[in-house]
């Protein structure tokens, strides 16, 4: 695995050269907090900060996206079909997501990369990107990526890995992409051996800075219906107020509404974020509502990342621990102590004295 | 890459009102661009969603049948925004259809079996594809004995009339129509709930027979104690789901019942599997 | 208001004793600095788990609606003045209820405490009107006067309106306060200012719809932004819907508001959503002399009509 040396001094040089060849996007502060933005031309990504306050899935998954266009107008010869929407799917790079965020994007290909149908929309902005991680050394109390399934220094879904080592970067290349993004910036001197030691020092370190954890192991076990059961929803969804801030936040929550908006005698049908939390979300044309209730809501959120998704492939729960949802959930409700209460919950146990 | 968003463009060649209230009619649509048809290969049981352009989608049960040729059938209840506005389209209008959607039911399981369609108000859509395609010369002989128990609120509300009595005429089939009441002195058939005629109509249950439902939840509540009483197994009692959806691909998340898609894994499950999830539909 | 908590169980612990209400409506101990949870408890053992100190914000008169228990309920002021706004709107019943008034002194602001320090706060306790706010390798006190809420800062009912009990003696109210200080500012922009304000404050919304859910005044079944039959609002990132949203909300809320900052405390990316509903707050009390959720006895100023109601905007 190729270490490269970035100088401080080389950074900003490099970053101008990537924009050469990619659109490129980064951390920016805003006046309260920071957020992924496309990087104007010159404009640094500001590297100084714990998380941004939403995700980066917008970047290659945006809250709207057109997918089509149509004429209503009979004058027209193709009035009515729909017409491939343009797009751009020129190479773009995201400078400085964390390697939660990174990860993330492995998990919601497992929805939209499937054997049967591909989503054209997600998958090829995903393979234009090119992911190059800030590894995060300085991770908040809220943050329990280390036992969901990521980590402060995990490359899985990075193309290329940056430490900071003080006076300069160890830029890590994970991937092809990622060679290809140095080579484009420039950025070349290997690194002095040792460079990867230093990197799985700094990376313990960052590790050990971790303060909160989740249990996973029993999910697996548990039945389904039993868990669905479980009396403590209740107390769980009491405070939901079923706004969509967890959802939109969450780098691993993907689903959508499909949307049809005219304008005159033209329109375009796009793919709109969408959120289990509303009612609207399940509602039949009947009025019928299969989740109709916050209880019914919030049991599908939970289920779905911490029970749904890991019987679905197997292959570890629907969260990264980037603890965006804990932060910014208006009344305080913490998937930490939900994960907890399904993993532990045993029906037998809780058969509640009737009160 | 294909892109499965995209509906293949049609032009409604035939609308037929079906019932006496007006609220279901039949859209006959034909494709436009050659090769589409072929490219909508689908079996019975299947869904697509028709796409009202400048509407939307919706999910509706493909009517016709494979065995049918040149163009593909859907009855539409109008309910909401979609089909309220389809329902107002007219012969020649041009719109979408994207699919075949869902996984139909388990034609594979079904050879060589006795198969009991039980079916209720306008959920008979996907069962008259099934129908169709049971009886056609090409395939009546893999399948044993074929029972229809079908009901509806009135005779004008029965789908499919004039079919439903040709039926009535054969021999390769057993069919036990009902109505809740009938205002028709001329009614031939049967009065009653669909889960009586059910307890007296149906073949008791043996290894080799299967039961599809497809109904309004009212109906299918009170038709599976009926059938547990006859002695079907979970396993034999096949059911075709509706939930709300957009992408019917599995993948824009509304429509699953525990870790299962009604659209992609569905809709049609057996009463075994739907035990063991959560009754979200 | 720690001392407030003894008080608060001993009157929950009694209410459920005696039978007089199934479940009593409160907070309970967040996980995070800064944070409550809304909780109800419905057994004398499990009073221990209610809370209260400067951060319980969130409203909870917003949890009563349409509920069919018999409810204790905790209320500052303005959670008991939107309690009289949903009686008034027959949104829950009087004999339904009973209110467990608490004196507030107003709430801290979040928000603000985080964007005081560069790193993380990780621990925030208060005794009295000292604040004390501890990081890793910081600590410092703060006054509780300088970092309250905005809207609780400019509070001047921070009594309950309405209560049965009451879990501690009435405080002083605020006077002499500027409550509109920021309406006059945008009251004296140019129209094209205005709208460039309105269009950056509400540049970064997502329309999680957390400002809409986190208030009282918002209960209807189905929003108009959430209508299919007419389609009111498109449901993409187009700014023009996002405002519609948010200025008809507030139009929705005319009259009705209590100033509670629920909405501006629930919005994830920190929108000033105040800086609409105070405008039409100020109208109110300008035009109609009215305050919402003052009293059970006067119906609010657009549901009724009076001869002497300001008419000069017909024309």
């Amino acid at each position: 695995m190729k270490v490269i040396k970035i100088d401080k001094k080389d950074w900003t040089g490099g970053i101008k050269k990537i924009q050469d060849s990619y659109r490129l996007f980064g951390p920016v502060k805003g006046e309260k907090f920071h957020d992924f933005k496309e990087l104007g031309k010159g404009e640094l990504p500001d590297l100084n900060f714990s998380n941004t306050r939403l995700s980066p899935k917008s970047i290659v998954y945006p809250q709207s996206e057109i997918m089509f266009e149509y004429s209503l107008d009979e004058k027209d010869s193709d009035h009515h079909i729909m017409k491939d929407a343009a797009k751009n799917y020129s190479p773009r790079a995201v400078l400085g997501i964390r390697p939660c965020d990174a990860s993330a994007f492995l998990l919601v290909k497992r929805n939209f990369d499937t054997p049967e149908y591909r989503d054209p929309y997600w998958i090829r902005a995903y393979e234009a990107t090119t992911f190059i991680g800030a590894a995060c050394n300085n991770p908040c109390s809220t943050c329990f990526c280390t036992t969901a399934g990521s980590g402060p220094f995990n490359e899985e879904g990075l193309d290329i890995l940056l430490s900071d080592a003080g006076d300069c970067w160890y830029a890590k290349a994970i991937t092809e992409k990622g060679e290809k993004l140095l080579n484009a910036a420039g950025w070349s001197k290997a690194a002095a051996g040792g460079s990867l030691k230093k990197i799985e020092s700094l990376k313990k370190e960052a590790e050990a800075r971790i303060s909160s954890s989740i249990l996973t192991d029993q999910l697996k076990n548990k039945k389904t219906t039993e868990l669905y059961e479980a009396p403590f929803w209740e107390d769980v969804s009491f405070a939901c107020i079923n706004c969509g801030t967890c959802t939109y936040l969450c780098p691993t929550c993907w689903c959508f509404d499909i949307q049809d908006e005219n304008s005159g005698c033209s329109g375009v049908r796009m793919k709109n974020w969408d959120s289990c939390m509303f009612p609207l979300f399940t509602n039949h044309g009947t009025g019928h509502n299969p989740r109709g209730t916050k209880l019914h809501r919030v049991r599908q959120r939970f289920m779905h990342k911490l029970k749904y998704y890991v019987d679905k492939y197997d292959n570890g729960i629907q969260c990264v621990g980037c603890g965006r949802c804990i932060r910014s959930c208006p009344v305080n409700i913490d998937i930490r102590r939900v994960c907890d209460m399904m993993n532990s919950y045993d029906p037998k146990a809780c058969a509640c004295p009737v009160k | 890459m294909l892109n499965p968003y995209m509906p293949y463009p049609v032009s409604i060649d035939e609308i037929i009102t079906e019932t006496e209230d007006r609220n279901l009619k039949t859209f006959k649509f034909v494709f436009l661009n050659p090769g589409d048809e072929d490219k909508f290969s689908y079996r019975a049981g299947q869904f697509a969603e028709l796409s009202v352009t400048g509407k939307g989608e919706i999910p509706i049960g493909i009517a016709s049948s494979p065995t049918e040729k040149g163009f593909v059938k859907f009855t539409v209840n109008k309910v909401g925004l979609v089909s309220s506005y389809l329902h107002s389209m007219k012969v020649g209008d041009i719109m979408g259809i994207r699919g075949p959607l869902g996984n139909s039911y388990p034609w594979n399981t079904l050879e060589g079996k006795n198969v009991v369609i039980i079916g209720g108000g306008f959920a008979f859509t996907t069962l008259r594809s099934s129908i169709i395609f049971m009886l056609d010369p090409a395939n009546r002989k893999k399948f044993k004995d074929i029972n229809v128990i079908y009901g509806a609120r009135t005779p004008g509300m029965l789908l499919y009339r004039d079919e439903l009595a040709a039926w009535e005429k054969r021999d390769d089939i057993n069919m036990h129509i009902t109505v809740d009441a009938a205002n028709d002195p001329d009614w031939k058939y049967n009065v009653g709930f669909v889960p009586a005629i059910t307890e007296k109509k149906a073949p008791s249950a043996d290894a080799d027979t299967y039961a599809i439902i497809c109904g309004p939840p009212v109906m299918i509540k009170f038709t599976q104690p009926v059938l547990d009483k006859l002695g079907y197994g979970h396993d034999q009692i096949i059911m075709s789901l509706e939930n709300r959806m957009k992408c019917g691909i599995g993948m824009c998340g509304r429509c699953n019942i525990g870790k299962e898609f009604v659209c992609k894994d569905g809709p049609v499950f057996t009463l075994a599997q739907l035990n063991a999830t959560p009754r979200e539909y | 208001m720690l001392g407030y908590i003894d008080k608060i169980r001993e009157i929950s612990k009694r209410l459920l004793d005696e039978g007089r209400v199934d479940m009593v409506i409160g907070f309970r101990k967040g996980t995070m600095p800064m944070m409550n949870e809304p909780a109800f408890v419905k057994t004398p053992g499990e009073v221990s788990t209610l809370v209260w100190d400067s951060n319980c914000g969130i409203n909870l008169a917003n949890y009563l609606t349409d509920r069919k228990e018999k409810i204790g309920v905790i209320a500052k002021g303005c959670d008991s003045r939107n309690i009289v706004t949903h009686l008034l709107e027959n949104k829950t019943k009087r004999d339904k209820l009973v209110i467990i008034g608490v004196p507030c002194k107003g709430m801290i602001d979040r928000r603000r405490i985080t964007a005081m320090f560069d790193d993380e706060v990780r621990e925030v306790t208060e005794e009295g009107d000292v604040i004390t706010v501890k990081g890793t390798g910081f600590e410092k006190k703060l006054k509780k006067a300088e970092i309250l809420q905005d809207n609780c800062s400019k509070c001047i009912h921070r009594n309950p309106v309405l209560y049965d009990e009451l879990a501690a003696p009435l405080v002083e109210e605020q006077k002499d306060i500027d409550r509109y200080a920021d309406v006059r500012l945008i009251e004296a922009m140019s129209p094209q200012e205005k709208w460039q304000y309105f269009e950056d404050l509400l540049s970064p919304c997502i329309r999680c719809y957390a400002c809409r859910n986190a208030c009282p005044l918002c209960y209807c079944p189905t929003c108009f932004v959430d209508e299919a039959r007419p389609q009111w609002v498109g449901k993409s990132q187009d700014p023009i819907d996002i405002r519609t949203f948010h200025f008809l909300r507030a139009y929705h809320c005319a009259g009705r508001c209590t100033d509670c900052g629920a909405c501006e405390r629930a919005c994830p990316v920190g929108i000033k959503i105040r800086q609409f509903t105070s405008k039409l707050n100020r109208d109110c009390l300008d035009m109609f002399g009215w305050e919402a959720g003052l009293s059970l006895d006067q119906r609010p100023p657009l549901d009724t009509f009076k001869p002497g109601d300001p008419g000069d905007f017909i024309k």
